[in-house]
């Protein structure tokens, strides 16, 4: 029953809280539009532009203005193609690793067994924990090449241990950052698995359905579309992972576009390069997300 | 062929006894219904028979084999479920198809039956539709395809009309009815409703809390029910039990007279009665009426009764048609 009147006072009562979000997104983001067109260098010994001039864009000499020269130079930068490649990369590899983990995850937590509460709970723990702390955790106490697990494991089996971040930056990357997505990909999976219809599965087992089929023809179908929810989320997330390659150290061989954003204003301490950096990374997660929805966007229908 | 036997199948949860131990020999081609109310272990056993649900102990035989251990598939069994339990994201081809697949039948012959059963079902036009596409009549025609391609030994049907409304529910019932005529296979068909037992069993098996309380044809148990849970769950509206005084003249503890059995007369009769309420079904009356010693009563008048609120009545029943229980609740017989 929404009649004129009930809409109206609607989007009425709604409006203050989209214009504070509004606020909260534009705001930023134009004043990274605008210093992506700045000469603006924190190092400048003889500064020209401050961090608002006033009216830098109308200044007659362009001495302020820089134009689209901080975007051809970053992209031109062969960093940038190193850092679009790690990137991907670092997506893709931690998605295939959480869907099918997630997935195989799910599968055994959805059975009976004893004490079955206690590790799902377990389970979604490394999804709460802040990526620092977690970066810190694998650096120092599972990847150190002297005093890590994982080179005490190594060494019990006769191995050499491996020095993860001087030799593996990536794979060290992306086996941090899938033990924190896996468990989100998992809880998701699992509670699609619990709502299979039970009448569903006894159908199957009258049909003399065999395990792979059951879950091939059955169970995957109707895992689908949270799969679709786990790739689009963690998609966007994974796209600005930061804090495992920071911490780690990982940055030169494995840094990814935020990670070159993070070089362009804080090493170099260009900003006017580094926000247009950051502008150039907003348009291609845009791409991506377009992309994403159009391909798997589909099976959210109905 | 499809001759299925209980042998005192019992089950269990822990300590709840949900089957305390059921035997029964249902006959090849035979369509049996079990009915009772919620919870009395119909559907458990019907899943028992199934396979769907273990057996704590006893067995069961399907067409003379010891089927106790066997799975589901294998029982020569098809079952159609309450939710119809279609897979939702295959067309109505291949959720009728998908067994046939999975016991690897070739292609051309799975085409060949799918086609026959859609045609038997009205579902030709249907075939490559998804189950959210069709209407509830409809996806019961899918359960059942799904049900009859396999060609079962005996089908089992978990009360598949309860989500239907109502005059979808009388075709259905006639539907099935045919269904069971043309195929001849045996039919075991869960249900609570007693009007859907009724008309469509040759032999009812009437469950309370378990317990298997009398099996027979629809009028074995209308005119001679064994216990008075059987006289009160079969017929509509529910027979009039009366106990005290009244049953004692009839040397039983409760007596039972259907409302379609008692005599109305405005001068005399056995019990006197006032009227409270009457239901106009148009081809017959029910009136509610206040008995005083036998307590409520319904009653049957034929045709349109014009009764009056409050008017004085007396009611006769037919003395064949009294049923006399005793203090277990059992029938005393003649």
């Amino acid at each position: 029953m929404a009649t004129q009147q009930t809409r109206t006072l609607g989007k009425l009562a709604v409006s203050p809280s989209v214009f504070a979000l509004l606020m909260w997104m534009i705001v930023p983001l134009s004043m990274t539009i605008y210093f992506s067109f700045l000469r603006y260098n924190l190092l400048d010994p003889n500064p020209i532009c401050s961090l608002m001039t006033p009216g830098a864009l109308l200044d007659a000499e362009n001495r302020c203005l820089a134009g689209f020269s901080n975007y051809s130079y970053f992209l031109t930068d062969p960093a940038f193609f190193k850092a679009m490649g790690n990137s991907l990369k670092l997506v893709g590899w931690v998605l295939a690793i959480s869907v099918a983990g997630g997935t195989l995850l799910a599968l055994l937590l959805d059975q009976a067994f004893y004490g079955r509460g206690f590790v799902r709970i377990m389970m979604i723990a490394p999804f709460l924990v802040m990526p620092t702390v977690s970066a810190l955790v694998w650096k120092n106490m599972m990847m150190n090449p002297v005093s890590g697990f994982l080179a005490y494991l190594f060494k019990l089996v006769g191995l050499q241990p491996i020095d993860w971040f001087a030799h593996f930056p990536m794979t060290a990357v992306v086996i941090m950052v899938s033990w924190q997505w896996v468990p989100f990909a998992t809880l998701i999976l699992l509670t699609s698995l619990q709502s299979l219809d039970e009448e569903q599965k006894e159908a199957a087992e009258m049909d003399g359905t065999p395990p792979l089929s059951y879950f091939w023809y059955i169970v995957l179908p109707h895992l689908i579309r949270p799969m679709t929810v786990v790739i689009l989320i963690q998609t966007i997330f994974l796209l600005n992972v930061f804090a495992e390659i920071y911490v780690t150290g990982t940055g030169g061989r494995a840094g990814n576009l935020p990670f070159l954003v993070y070089q362009y204003g804080l090493i170099a301490n260009d900003i006017g390069g580094a926000s247009a950096g950051g502008i150039i990374a907003v348009i291609l997660a845009n791409i991506v997300a377009i992309f994403l929805m159009r391909m798997i966007g589909k099976n959210l229908d109905a | 062929m499809g001759t299925i036997s209980l042998k005192n199948a019992r089950k269990a949860f822990g300590d709840v006894v949900i089957i305390p131990g059921a035997s029964l020999d249902i006959k090849n081609g035979e369509f049996v219904v079990f009915v009772g109310p919620s919870g009395c272990g119909k559907s458990t056993l019907l899943r028992m028979i199934a396979g769907l649900e273990d057996l704590t102990s006893g067995a069961i035989l399907i067409d003379g084999k010891d089927m106790t251990e066997e799975a589901p598939s294998k029982r020569g069994l098809s079952m159609v479920f309450q939710s119809y339990a279609l897979y939702p994201h295959m067309s109505v081809r291949g959720n009728i198809s998908f067994g046939l697949k999975m016991a690897g039948m070739p292609k051309n012959e799975i085409e060949a039956k799918v086609a026959k059963a859609a045609a038997t079902l009205n579902l030709t036009e249907y075939l490559d539709r998804k189950p959210r596409q069709l209407s509830g009549g409809q996806r019961q025609r899918v359960a059942i395809g799904r049900a009859i391609v396999r060609n079962p030994e005996g089908f089992l049907f978990d009360e598949p009309l309860s989500n239907l409304d109502a005059a979808l529910r009388v075709n259905m019932r006639l539907e099935i009815m045919q269904m069971h005529k043309d195929l001849g296979a045996t039919m075991v068909y869960v249900t609570h409703d007693q009007v859907e037992a009724m008309t469509m069993a040759d032999r009812i098996v009437v469950l309370n809390r378990g317990n298997i309380e009398q099996v027979g044809s629809p009028l074995e148990l209308y005119n001679r029910p064994d216990s008075l849970f059987v006289a009160g769950f079969i017929g509509s509206p529910k027979m009039n039990l009366i106990s005290g005084k009244p049953a004692e003249k009839y040397d039983a503890q409760t007596i039972g007279i259907r409302p379609e059995h008692l005599g109305i007369s405005l001068k005399d009769g056995t019990w006197p009665a006032k009227i409270s309420l009457a239901e106009h079904l148009g081809a017959d009356t029910y009136l509610h009426v206040d008995a005083g010693p036998c307590g409520m009563m319904t009653v049957r008048a034929a045709g349109e009764y014009d009764a009056a609120p409050d008017a004085k009545i007396f009611l006769t029943p037919e003395p064949d048609r009294i049923h006399r229980f005793d203090g277990d609740g059992k029938a005393i017989r003649k």
